[in-house]
């Protein structure tokens, strides 16, 4: 295969399991008109190089008994000479609660996503961890109240399907 | 009271799809792989630009051809993507569907008894429409051999001094056949040497699996010669906004027009905005059905051999056309069969000619878990029909 082939392959591959990590490989040889141990060895080579950081199930946590908050925290800090934003960045991303942590740009710097089991953990969190932090200048938390779509996939109630059942 | 109704009309066919759709609408639980448009929504961008328009106020009429602003698009789009170049202010018109064109393009050329060469199988409505136009459809059944294909001698048996229209349904449905360019070609040699009019169906020609898809208006001296008929609907899932095109040499467009000026006015207008939006900004979506289409067709062809149905590969549009001649029972038998044994509806090869007896058309504008549901009780029907004989 010429590098340009695997290069394609790849993204074939990556777009394929994005939604749906537990695709049958021989199943996605088949429709993507590959070979299944290439399939193989281009996942394992893309996980060695860190291209797939993980196969992660989506759940839609309100649905069930457990109780979790989420919570979007925008956080606006000093950086640091010579670091940048990523020793800030580091020192947050380490808490087990913060789930995901993004530098952007605008009016603030990183946006921290977190969950906790209620309102009270989280403030918590805010005020005596992440506002506590040296180079943290401010935080605005924002609770989430009802998620109706998560990485691409609809969690509100679906549509059925209402073709008619034969058209020519 | 005398009879009310032309006897042009009595005497007209019902769709050979309505009797089996009665049968299925009697079975709602029923799993259909029998439909005949995308299971995708129209992309949102698209929808979106409805919605404002309406917003906008804009549910006025449009000029009998069309927005002019669609019409440039579609000009542009044909350029650059089928290397065939209209002037939007004379060469396009905007009809309801593609359905809308394939009509008024037989009425505006067809004198009595002309006749107007069909392969089959094919969509429903050519020789309906060529009937009502006064003309005299004459079929070719087309051959699995070829793929389904028309050959430059298929066509060449069937031409006669009367034949004035080819009607050319590439990519096409019921079969999924497609024409390459190098097929196209023997074909236009043919329809210059005999002075044929070419009404070319294209309305899948986004939806195509193997290389570019080739237009035969785009070949040497065929231009003024072919109406090219295109659309919204299989392309950009838009079936229901009821859009589709026909560009061709101006003298027959200028009369088409004007049959479509009486008996349409213009197309819907809330349709003709959001299609300027899906040919400007829609290639992506496109592309992305077109690669889930192609998942599938590979899929369903694998499943096939695997348990052992008959089907040559098909290029082009969302079907396949696989033969069930090894059960000795007719199109009909089979899919009624299925339908009541294990509730799965697909529609008998039959509705599309009468040459599409020994075969069914499966849709695949549905998801792989669909696909994969249906394949299944496929197999343990032709299981249960194997074991009885």
């Amino acid at each position: 295969m010429s590098e340009k082939d695997i290069k394609e392959m790849r993204i074939s591959i990556l777009k394929a399991i994005e939604h749906d990590g537990r695709v049958d490989l021989n199943e996605l040889a088949v429709r993507l008109g590959l070979d299944a141990t290439d399939i193989a060895n281009a996942m394992a080579d893309m996980e060695k190089e860190g291209i797939i950081c993980g196969y992660q199930t989506l759940i839609d946590w309100d649905k069930t008994d457990d109780e979790r908050v989420t919570a979007l925290i925008e956080v606006r800090v000093t950086p640091q000479r010579g670091q940048g934003f990523d020793s800030i960045a580091e020192r947050i991303y380490k808490y087990p609660e913060v789930g995901s942590v993004y530098l952007i740009s605008g009016g603030f710097d990183l946006m921290v996503i977190m969950e906790g089991r209620s309102l009270k953990e989280v403030s918590q969190f805010v005020t005596n961890k992440l506002s506590a932090l040296e180079s943290v200048l401010s935080c605005a938390t924002h609770f989430i109240m009802r998620k109706y779509k998560l990485n691409g996939t609809v969690l509100a109630k679906r549509h059925e399907d209402e073709r008619m059942l034969i058209t020519p | 009271m005398r009879e009310p109704i032309a006897k042009k009309v009595t005497d007209m066919k019902p769709s050979g799809i309505r009797k089996f759709f009665d049968i299925v609408s009697e079975m709602p639980d029923a799993i259909s792989l029998g439909v005949g448009e995308p299971d995708f929504d129209t992309p949102w961008h698209v929808r979106d630009e409805g919605i404002y328009s309406l917003e906008r106020g804009r549910t006025f009429y449009t000029s009998n051809s069309g927005l002019m602003e669609l019409r440039s698009e579609i000009c542009r789009f044909t350029r650059s993507h089928y290397g065939v170049s209209y002037e939007p202010a004379s060469e396009v018109l905007i009809t309801v569907g593609g359905s809308e064109a394939i009509d008024i393009g037989l009425r505006a050329m067809l004198e009595q008894g002309e006749e107007v060469i069909i392969p089959e199988p094919s969509y429903v409505s050519y020789v309906p429409c060529t009937i009502m136009a006064g003309g005299t459809p004459v079929v070719v059944n087309l051959k699995e051999e070829n793929e389904f294909r028309l050959t430059a001698e298929e066509l060449e048996a069937a031409i006669t001094p009367e034949t004035k229209v080819l009607i050319l349904p590439f990519p096409n449905n019921p079969t999924g056949a497609i024409m390459e360019r190098s097929d196209l070609e023997a074909i236009a040699k043919l329809c210059i040497e005999h002075d044929i009019f070419v009404l070319s169906d294209e309305i899948y020609a986004a939806l195509t699996y193997k290389g570019e898809h080739a237009t035969i208006a785009s070949l040497p001296g065929m231009k003024d010669r072919t109406i090219l008929i295109n659309g919204f609907s299989k392309a950009y899932a838009m079936t229901g906004w009821r859009l589709g095109y026909a560009c061709g040499p101006a003298n027959i467009i200028e009369q088409m027009t004007k049959i479509h000026q009486y008996c349409i006015m213009c197309a819907p207008t809330t349709s003709q905005y959001a299609a300027v939006e899906a040919l400007r900004h829609g290639d992506r979506d496109v592309e992305e059905m077109r690669q889930a289409y192609n998942e599938r067709r590979r899929f369903l062809l694998h499943e096939f051999k695997r348990i052992g149905l008959t089907c040559f590969e098909p290029f082009g549009a969302f079907y396949v056309f696989p033969s069930i001649k090894e059960f000795g029972m007719t199109s009909d038998e089979f899919c009624t069969g299925l339908l009541m044994a294990k509730k799965v509806a697909v529609v008998p090869g039959t509705a599309f000619g009468d040459c599409g007896e020994g075969f069914v058309r499966i849709s695949y504008a549905y998801s792989i878990e669909n696909l994969k549901e249906a394949i299944g009780r496929i197999e343990e029907y032709i299981t249960e029909l194997r074991n009885r004989k």
